[in-house]
């Protein structure tokens, strides 16, 4: 949906993975950034329903912007600059709890 | 680790960063939180990574921000980013967490300086992924100079939505189309307040640019759209509306919706301090005094926060607040506070001279707040407008109540998001006014905390228990 203006590729470079595939990054940008440039609209789908859903306020109000970072689940993607080698997971329903998820 | 400052103060946009210089200049010691990464609050986002053609494309005002941030990180302000408020006790004992670890603050005095967020947008698939909010890209442009890759529609009515349109085309980006909500009727109402905000030439001639450069670059403009629309079954696909009695359809993969901002009250509420409703901006506002101290003692209010009036005012209220907390700590006097704030309150007034014009011309359309049966208002337990009309009709006068029936407002954005809908909705249901309708009554924690992060501090700080304790 979105993609980097020229004028701001300037920057360190940092790589993360989104569900195992490779995100090139500038220092500083959040990992919400990170799902919009890799191109996934949803980076989750509810506990309630499991329909899809994206980052909504990119600000920290919203909470639509849930995914699994390092293993821990249901942190706010808008909030959290990436970092080296972070692992993204989108989070598919609840949250997984202890590496096992919740049904 | 609790640690001990005489003015904390939560937040670091303009109102945040100007009263920690001025409270710096008066001699308090004092320390700025704030849940985000770098300074700059929303308006200023990432203002101190420099980019001259990043800056063009965002305007001057940016540029006043990032001189601002530089200023205010120089300053020598304790500043702790990453760092987000879950309690304030009546003691003023700041209960925060940082990078998942939670931590105490105790302070004399604390200005809440939490800015600002967009009014919720519940209109028919604003769930979907591919709508998002208006300030939500805004906020990708300044911290990733990121645009839509393919056109967007912005949709709904305010400033902002010109604002980022016209930031859009400066950087070489097409916009494919405006669908503006602000019903006629706005234009008369506000009529009568132009002469007050000619004050105000600066913003108006701003304004009247940003349209000029709408129509220069072809960019279709709706006016008057109702009932709007977000298709699409996994993502959106387009945003149909209803406009001079016909229904339209513009395919798209984004749709941008902004109804205006209103004030974060998350935290004045919780601490039970008194608020009014303000029938203009539609949004309950903290009641404050002339210093910004709010009903609780020892807490103030700065910015946006307070009552949506700018950035540029947020800097002197920031000021202004800061003042009247070194007086109240007995390290000014009154004299000095009255004389230092003079220059902050004349241009306060000037500032809010062309506020009623704009509030008044934007005001957000009743159908904008008051969807049809079948939407989602509250997006994180799934409740429908349809659901909360039924339980306003059966009883709920207000928000406890049909959080109660519903679980409106008990997922983890904690009702900001359906909030101002439900109230709207209970409101209309019942034929109450809306500042009749209790809102919301937040409770700490303000936002998330995990036990693991509860107990990474208790690991910190005390020495491991007995281990025969448990055998009593």
């Amino acid at each position: 949906m979105f993609r980097r203006l020229p004028s701001a590729d300037a920057g360190a470079r940092l790589r993360l993975t989104i569900d195992g595939v490779a995100v090139e990054l500038r220092a500083g940008e959040t990992v919400a950034a990170a799902l919009f440039l890799a191109g996934s609209k949803a980076g989750r789908t509810t506990p309630v329903s499991g329909t899809p859903r994206g980052p909504y306020c990119m600000m920290g109000v919203c909470f639509d912007c849930l995914v699994q970072i390092d293993g821990e689940g249901n942190r706010q993607a808008c909030m959290i600059e990436a970092r080296e080698g972070m692992v993204v997971t989108r989070q598919m329903g609840a949250r997984a709890l202890g590496g096992k998820a919740e049904s | 680790m609790t640690e001990r400052f005489e003015l904390a103060i939560v937040g670091a946009g303009p109102a945040g960063m100007a009263a920690a210089l001025e409270a710096k200049a008066r001699g308090l010691s004092a320390v700025v939180l704030d849940e985000q990464p770098r300074p700059g609050g929303q308006i200023y986002r990432r203002a101190e990574a420099r980019d001259a053609r990043l800056e063009a494309a965002l305007g001057a005002e940016y540029a006043h921000g990032m001189a601002l941030t530089e200023k205010f990180l120089a300053g020598g302000v304790a500043y702790r980013p990453n760092t987000t408020l879950w309690d304030l006790s009546p003691e003023l004992r700041l209960s925060v967490l940082r990078d998942n670890r939670a931590g105490e603050i105790d302070a004399a005095h604390v200005i809440l300086a939490t800015g600002a967020m967009e009014r919720p947008v519940p209109v028919r698939g604003w769930i979907l992924p591919g709508a998002m909010s208006v300030g939500a890209a805004q906020i990708l442009l300044k911290t990733t100079g990121a645009v839509p890759d393919k056109p967007a529609v912005l949709a709904g009515s305010g400033p902002l939505l010109y604002l980022l349109a016209a930031q859009y085309l400066a950087a070489g980006v097409e916009v494919r189309a405006l669908v503006e909500t602000q019903p006629g009727a706005n234009y008369r109402a506000a009529a009568p307040y132009l002469l007050p905000a000619l004050w105000q030439r600066k913003l108006l001639l701003k304004g009247a640019a940003m349209l000029r450069d709408l129509r220069k670059h072809g960019v279709k403009r709706w006016q008057g759209a109702s009932s709007l629309a977000v298709e699409g079954n996994d993502a959106c696909t387009a945003l149909t509306f209803a406009v001079n009695g016909k229904r339209e359809r513009i395919e798209t993969e984004l749709v941008l919706l902004h109804e205006g901002v209103i004030p974060n009250v998350h935290v004045t509420m919780a601490i039970n301090g008194g608020h009014d409703w303000d029938a203009t901006q539609l949004c309950w506002r903290p009641r404050l005094d002339a210093w910004g101290a709010t009903s609780v003692d020892g807490v103030s209010v700065a910015g946006d926060g307070g009552g949506i009036w700018g950035a540029e005012a947020a800097e002197h209220t920031g000021r202004i607040a800061a003042l009247g907390a070194a007086q109240r700590l007995g390290k000014i006097s009154e004299e000095a506070r009255d004389r230092a704030a003079s220059h902050a309150r004349a241009s306060l007034a000037r500032l809010r001279g062309a506020r009623q014009f704009l509030d008044l011309l934007y005001k957000p359309a009743p159908g904008q707040r008051l969807p049809p049966d079948d939407v989602i208002v509250c997006r994180c337990e799934e409740v429908t407008a349809g659901t909360l009309r039924e339980v306003a009709r059966i009883g709920a006068i207000g928000l406890t109540q049909a959080k109660t029936y519903t679980r409106c407002g008990m997922g983890p954005c904690q009702g900001r998001m359906c909030g101002p809908t439900v109230a709207a909705l209970v409101a209309d249901e019942r034929k109450m006014p809306e500042a009749s309708v209790p809102p919301y009554r937040p409770r700490a924690p303000y936002k998330p905390v995990t036990i693991g992060a509860l107990a990474a501090a208790v690991d910190a700080d005390t020495p491991p228990p007995d281990a025969s304790a448990g055998a009593h």
